[in-house]
């Protein structure tokens, strides 16, 4: 029984065949018409198809009986005796996952995908950046090189450090004003300030090439456990500017390798090239003396709180982790929603002290 | 006990076709003496066939239209001298530099590392020829009988021990003047023009009489009778026919080199563009790279000094930038011996030194760890150059390396894999020509409290300082158990919030309520506006009061509605210039 390989392109819209171009001619030939090395070809060459197949659109496809499915060359091919598919593999190797740093969030997503795209969004003090630097401590701690590319050179030293960063380890690529690029273009926008909107488009696109290019570069070369992108201060409509073309092609790079790509956003911006999707709130925290109740606002907590301003102490962010989208977990988790807290520095040292 | 010699044929015109490889298909003429009394010095085969011979005038010369005429460079001569002696002691250390073009070499115990002696020969021709040298390589048991086969007879010649007035019978006996000439030309600072007058006249004596006896070849000199001959010429006579039966005594004088690896380039017209010089560069890199590895040795520093054309007027029309350096002026001087004082506090790889030659355009290239990649090299230094343009036309290039001895290193079986060294260079020097110098690398913490109090230094990949011991630990605890890990960490470390600052921070406008902040407007982001829904602070800090960047401000942690959710943000009132800035962002 001869049966026929299509493919349908999308992009198109219309079918197509493997025709004998494409396909070499022993595998043209149906599993009753083989014949093994030796044997008189002619009867191939003479005999016409018992079925015909079928046609698709209106390409004809000149040789009728040269149709077959993977799994019938699978079957007929000696050579490829024990080998599948990957369009039938039904379960695809799982990549290797490192901690985020965060017990809460490797609970949640069984940790950072190597060889994937992983995002972190959420607005302002959601605990983006607490995340980030959770998952660059765990990397240096475990003896891997990384790099942040920082769009708005927003790392704080200090905070890093106290977060566990080895800085050693640490190659940090600071995007900004002062690069040679956007000195030039500030040059010009300073000019005209009635453009001045125009002019801040201007200014992120070169930020957005900086970014992109340096992290063309870092994949390129290799080597690093981490690649983090910062883009958590751009305004979403900038960083959605990113063509989904270059997602695709990051993906592709981090593929093969051993290196977690993560970004850290306001909004998602990868699309589906993204494998594990977080989005981070935060919950409510709990300020200086804990007079904060989860849930409760911060004119209530204006109100309640009786204390002077010298008083109180930022102690902690609490903060709501949910799962958007996980490619790597087929079946659904039990709880897409974790809760965890970023404690301040300086609040962990008094519990130190 | 045998010896090999290396001699470099019509050493001028040699040295002229290793710096530019592209004439070696052309008829070529090095004239020498100053204009315009420049005369034809050494001609090429192909210059030969055209009928250019030495001692023509540059005039005559010029009249055939497909002779390409150079001026004789000392500079090139002494870089294949250099490159000769390079190549020679690659094989063996006891090397005695003969002449300018001419390098001895004692074989004695090389046979067990690289075979018989027809094998050294062509091994030494090989790698003479890597190294952009036409040569001739003799051996012999005698060392001046390998001199004088390595100058008559072309490519390689290996007399067996005991035949050497045999083999070089076929020689004219002007090949043993040959060499005096050349020593003349090798000592030219030792000796005067008088004694080299000397010196030639004797020689052209003795081959006079040889010639008037009939002594045509080393054979006819070989077989005069020895006594005879002492009576008509001397000493001087029965050393000549010693060297032609092959069996002059001589001793070796070996030369010990210092390890200088330089390679320059004189220009007969400037360079005006960076493509040409990355030609240039490129070819001189493979030289010196040639070089270093006949030593088994890597470059750690690349030094290039391009000496730049006074005229500056057509520079504008070249379109070289004078925007960032150029001729170096006070400020930029000692700029530079700033940062050559203290390279690591610059987070570029390059870093300048100051120059007092005002038409002079230093670049230093310092490697974090030794390398050998002529490629790499080329593609640093055109980064490089493209950052910082020496902005003028370039008339001389003068490029030399740093040897080091080759890096060591052996991955771990359990340690993470890291950027490898040559390819993070070239990356971390295209990110830098993207985002900026100074702007890329890993950080370093200094020990103050004032803001912004952190250095950038030169990132490396370094896994010797790593812990192997902790990285073992966990990278096996991962692999063996994902979730015992996971279970440890979340015993012992929780998140720290992180303070995302605003570089530079954000000027704003707060209204104040019994002394303290109570609104907040920023013109630069909207979003951080509004009323203060929650305050902490003030913390006051100062220092560095004995100093003229001295620093005194009050920090308050505060809480602005941010649309849906709230946002933490730390706003600093300066005590000394006064005014208020938002300084960063809780996240």
């Amino acid at each position: 029984m001869s049966s026929a390989v299509v493919s349908t392109s999308a992009a198109l819209g219309r079918p197509f065949v493997f025709d004998a171009e494409v396909v070499p001619e022993p595998r043209l030939l149906s599993s009753s018409n083989y014949e093994l090395p030796g044997s008189e070809q002619s009867t191939i060459n003479n005999q016409q198809p018992t079925i015909s197949p079928p046609k698709f659109g209106n390409r004809k496809s000149p040789i009728g009986n040269s149709f077959r499915t993977p799994d019938s060359f699978i079957a007929t091919d000696p050579r490829l005796a024990g080998m599948t598919p990957a369009s039938l593999l039904s379960v695809r190797p799982l990549p290797e996952m490192v901690s985020s740093g965060i017990a809460a969030i490797d609970v949640l997503t069984g940790g950072l995908p190597r060889g994937c795209l992983t995002e972190i969004c959420g607005p302002a003090s959601s605990g983006r950046t607490a995340l980030l630097l959770a998952a660059l401590s765990a990397a240096t701690q475990r003896g891997e090189f990384c790099a942040l590319v920082d769009a708005s050179d927003a790392l704080d030293p200090q905070s890093a450090t106290a977060a566990g960063v080895e800085l050693d380890r640490l190659l940090w690529v600071r995007c900004g004003e002062s690069s040679p690029q956007k000195s030039r273009s500030s040059v010009k926008s300073e000019s005209n300030k009635s453009e001045s909107k125009k002019a801040d488009w201007r200014n992120w696109e070169n930020l957005l090439e900086q970014v992109l290019r340096a992290t063309d570069l870092l994949l390129e070369s290799g080597g690093f456990g981490l690649i983090a992108l910062d883009l958590a201060d751009l305004p979403p409509q900038a960083a959605r500017r990113i063509p989904l073309a270059t997602w695709f092609r990051f993906r592709r790079a981090v593929e093969p390798t051993p290196t977690v790509l993560l970004t850290v956003e306001q909004q998602p911006i990868a699309g589906s090239c993204s494998s594990l999707l977080i989005k981070l709130t935060a919950h409510s925290d709990r300020l200086g003396d804990g007079s904060v109740s989860p849930g409760r606002d911060y004119k209530s907590a204006r109100e309640m709180s009786a204390s002077p301003s010298h008083a109180r102490l930022l102690e902690r962010i609490e903060i709501t982790a949910e799962l958007m989208r996980s490619r790597l977990e087929r079946k659904p988790v039990a709880s897409t929603v974790v809760a965890f807290a970023s404690q301040t520095a300086w609040a962990a040292d008094k519990k130190a002290g | 006990m045998p010896y090999a010699c290396i001699y470099v044929p019509n050493f001028p015109v040699t040295a002229l076709l290793r710096a530019e490889p592209e004439l070696r298909m052309q008829a070529v003429a090095v004239l020498e003496g100053k204009s315009p009394l420049e005369k034809v010095f050494a001609v090429n085969e192909k210059a030969c066939s055209l009928g250019i011979a030495p001692g023509m005038t540059k005039a005559q010369a010029e009249l055939c239209s497909e002779l390409s005429l150079r001026p004789r460079s000392a500079l090139q001569e002494s870089n294949t001298h250099a490159a000769l002696l390079d190549c020679a002691q690659s094989f063996s250390p006891r090397v005695e530099d003969a002449a300018c073009d001419t390098a001895l070499i004692d074989l004695a115990g090389l046979e067990s590392l690289f075979g018989p002696q027809p094998a050294i020969a062509h091994s030494i021709f090989r790698s003479a020829t890597d190294m952009g040298l036409v040569v001739h390589v003799a051996v012999s048991a005698n060392a001046d009988a390998a001199m004088i086969a390595a100058r008559g007879f072309s490519g390689v010649t290996v007399i067996p021990s005991g035949k050497e007035a045999e083999q070089l019978g076929s020689l004219p006996v002007e090949v043993m003047f040959s060499g005096g000439l050349n020593d003349s030309q090798k000592d030219d600072r030792q000796k005067n023009d008088k004694q080299k007058d000397e010196q030639k006249k004797e020689s052209y004596r003795l081959l006079e009489t040889l010639d008037r006896w009939g002594v045509r070849n080393l054979h006819a000199l070989a077989a005069l009778p020895e006594v005879a001959l002492s009576e008509r010429l001397g000493q001087e006579g029965l050393r000549l026919q010693q060297l032609a039966r092959g069996s002059a005594p001589r001793t070796l004088v070996p030369v010990e080199l210092p390890l200088t690896f330089e390679e320059a380039l004189e220009l007969e017209y400037p360079i005006i563009l960076l493509e040409p010089l990355a030609f240039l560069l490129n070819r001189l890199l493979e030289q010196l790279c040639a070089r270093l590895a006949a030593h088994a040795l890597y470059a750690q520093e690349l030094r290039l000094t391009l000496e730049l054309d006074n005229g500056m007027e057509a520079d504008y029309e070249l379109g070289i930038s004078f925007e960032n350096h150029g001729i170096p002026s006070e400020s930029n001087t000692s700029h530079r011996e700033q940062e050559s004082d203290s390279p690591t506090q610059n987070g570029s790889h390059t870093q300048l030194f100051s120059s007092g030659w005002q038409n002079r355009f230093c670049r230093t290239l310092r490697l974090p760890q030794p390398m050998l990649d002529p490629r790499l090299f080329l593609k640093l230094l055109q980064l490089d150059l493209n950052a910082h343009p020496p902005g003028a036309p370039i008339i001389k290039i003068h490029l030399a390396a740093e040897p080091a001895r080759p890096r060591s290193a052996q991955g771990g079986l359990f340690l993470p894999p890291a950027p490898e060294p040559e390819k993070l260079e070239l990356t971390l020097a295209r990110i830098a020509g993207i985002v900026g110098e100074n702007k890329v690398g890993s950080l370093e913490l200094l020990d103050t409290h004032r803001p912004e109090g952190f250095r950038l230094r030169r990132f490396v990949a370094e896994t010797e300082k790593h812990k192997l011991s902790a990285t073992h630990k966990l990278g096996v605890d991962q692999k063996l158990n994902f979730h015992s890990w996971s279970s440890d960490t979340a015993e012992t470390k929780s998140a720290v919030t992180a303070l995302r600052l605003f570089r530079p921070p954000l000027r704003a406008a707060v209204t104040l309520h019994d002394g303290q902040p109570a609104r907040v407007v920023c013109t630069k982001r909207k979003e951080v506006q509004g009323d203060v829904l929650w305050k902490a602070g003030p913390w006051r800090a100062s220092g560095d009061w004995w100093e003229h960047e001295a620093w005194a401000h009050d920090e308050w942690d505060i809480a602005l509605q941010n649309e849906n959710s709230m946002a933490l943000y730390r706003l600093v009132h300066d005590l000394l210039g006064g005014g208020w800035f938002v300084e960063g962002s809780y996240d």
